[in-house]
């Protein structure tokens, strides 16, 4: 039997842990409000974004007019971005997109491909690097004030690091914020761009909208591209960011339910030895009396 | 009058504005052009500087600092990394960007990226141009 005063401040302890988690349930469902707000007000750009691409690639003789839209000769050099929280305490969160991230690098590596890494947040930047891929450069503490800028100095990075040749091939490795209770890894593939997401469905029904290109296609093309990819790019961390909240929101809310649990059941052990206690002390007493009477 | 023209200008962070207007005027890279309800499909690369609208009787200002616009079907929307309307600008900042842009141009050092420093600058002197003419 574990001693009464053990008892008691276990349970004080789980009481205050639960104060904690469910503090930190508060804060990321505060927080998950702002990030889906930012999701919010980016999507009428990212869509336009997404229209004018189509009008521009659907043209006849773009698809491949661009160096950014090019295949290299060769696909040696592979480029993974990976997206992950700062912190922990968010479930399985982090494991599963740095899971699927080695595993897209497995993948890549087993066609005689190499990887580099580049990462955004703590987590996943600590698994590469107790891993054997090389990393290119990691990025952290930033997913809390995410900002346009950070994703235009990233993707602009890694354009330029696509066009010298110096990587072939690159995919971000993010979570995909599709509900409050599901987020979900995903891999995309940012460059080279595939055409083929421009050109499809777009060839028939707009024949009359004859654009004006003001210099000419080739030139807006040119200046359309980067801006895309660097708007996927800020759309993986945004979601990253509302799906690292909306985990550890799941995360805290068990939590706090677990400890709710464990605070009940040490309260029935706590009565159980604190009644054992006072029979003891009932038998010792009685029979002690009955001693007496001998 | 034909159908009213429909402007809307959206930046990453938010849609900075959305009204029916009569008349805009933008920055475009060849030159500054004018759009008025039934304009031709146009798709436009745009430099930093500033987008007139005309809204009734009132006429509007606004800044953008780069980006794209897109006339189709009597809707002109214009794509922006950053932009304002003329009464959200931030006087005080733009004025500390300007100092810092010049005092980076002046003495360049190896590590100052003399293409975006000069792209700060022109930033800076368009949106303060743009408040001073208020």
């Amino acid at each position: 039997m574990p001693s009464l005063k053990n008892v008691k401040t276990k349970i004080a302890g789980v009481k205050k842990t639960k104060q904690i988690t469910k503090a930190m349930n508060m804060v990321a469902s505060a927080k998950l409000r702002g990030a889906q707000l930012k999701i919010e007000h980016f999507r009428p750009y990212a869509e336009k974004f997404y229209e004018m691409l189509q009008q521009l690639v659907g043209k006849e003789g773009m698809g491949s007019a661009h160096p950014l839209l090019a295949e290299h000769a060769t696909r040696k050099r592979c480029g993974i971005v990976l997206a992950t929280s700062d912190r922990g305490l968010c479930g399985s969160f982090n494991v599963n997109i740095i899971a699927a991230a080695l595993r897209v690098a497995a993948e890549k590596t087993s066609l005689g491909q190499d990887v580099v890494f580049y990462c955004v947040g703590k987590k996943g930047r600590d698994a590469v690097l107790k891993s054997d891929y090389a990393l290119a450069e990691g990025f952290s503490a930033l997913l809390g004030k995410l900002d346009f800028n950070l994703a235009h100095s990233l993707g602009t990075r890694l354009i330029s690091q696509f066009l010298n040749e110096d990587l072939d091939e690159i995919v971000v490795v993010y979570s995909e914020f599709v509900s409050l209770a599901r987020q979900v890894p995903k891999t995309l593939q940012i460059l080279p761009m595939e055409p083929a997401t421009g050109a499809a469905g777009k060839s028939a029904d707009d024949e009359p909208d004859e654009y004006i290109f003001e210099p000419d296609a080739v030139s807006i093309l040119a200046e359309v591209l980067p801006r895309f990819i660097n708007a996927q790019v800020y759309r993986a961390l945004l979601d990253t960011s509302a799906s690292e909240h909306a985990a550890r929101m799941t995360a805290m809310d068990n939590a706090t339910r677990n400890c709710d649990d464990m605070a009940a059941s040490l309260t029935l052990l706590f009565n159980k030895t604190r009644q054992a206690a006072i029979t003891r002390d009932l038998m010792d007493i009685v029979g002690g009396a009955e001693a007496l009477k001998g | 009058m034909t159908k009213p023209l429909h402007l809307e200008i959206v930046t990453p962070e938010k849609v900075v504005v959305n009204e029916t207007v009569s008349y805009v005027a933008g920055p475009g890279i060849l030159g500054e052009f004018g759009v008025l309800p039934g304009h031709l499909p146009l798709l436009s690369a745009l430099v930093p500087g500033k987008v007139t609208y005309q809204v009734g009787d009132k006429r509007k200002y606004a800044f953008v600092g780069g980006g794209f616009a897109e006339v189709a079907d009597n809707k002109i929307s214009i794509l922006a990394e950053s932009a304002e309307q003329l009464e959200d600008i931030d006087v005080e900042r733009a004025r500390r960007a300007y100092e810092r842009a010049r005092k980076r141009l002046s003495a360049p050092t190896p590590d100052i990226d003399i293409v975006r420093a000069e792209a700060a600058l022109n930033r800076a002197i368009q949106r303060l141009n743009l408040v001073a003419m208020k």
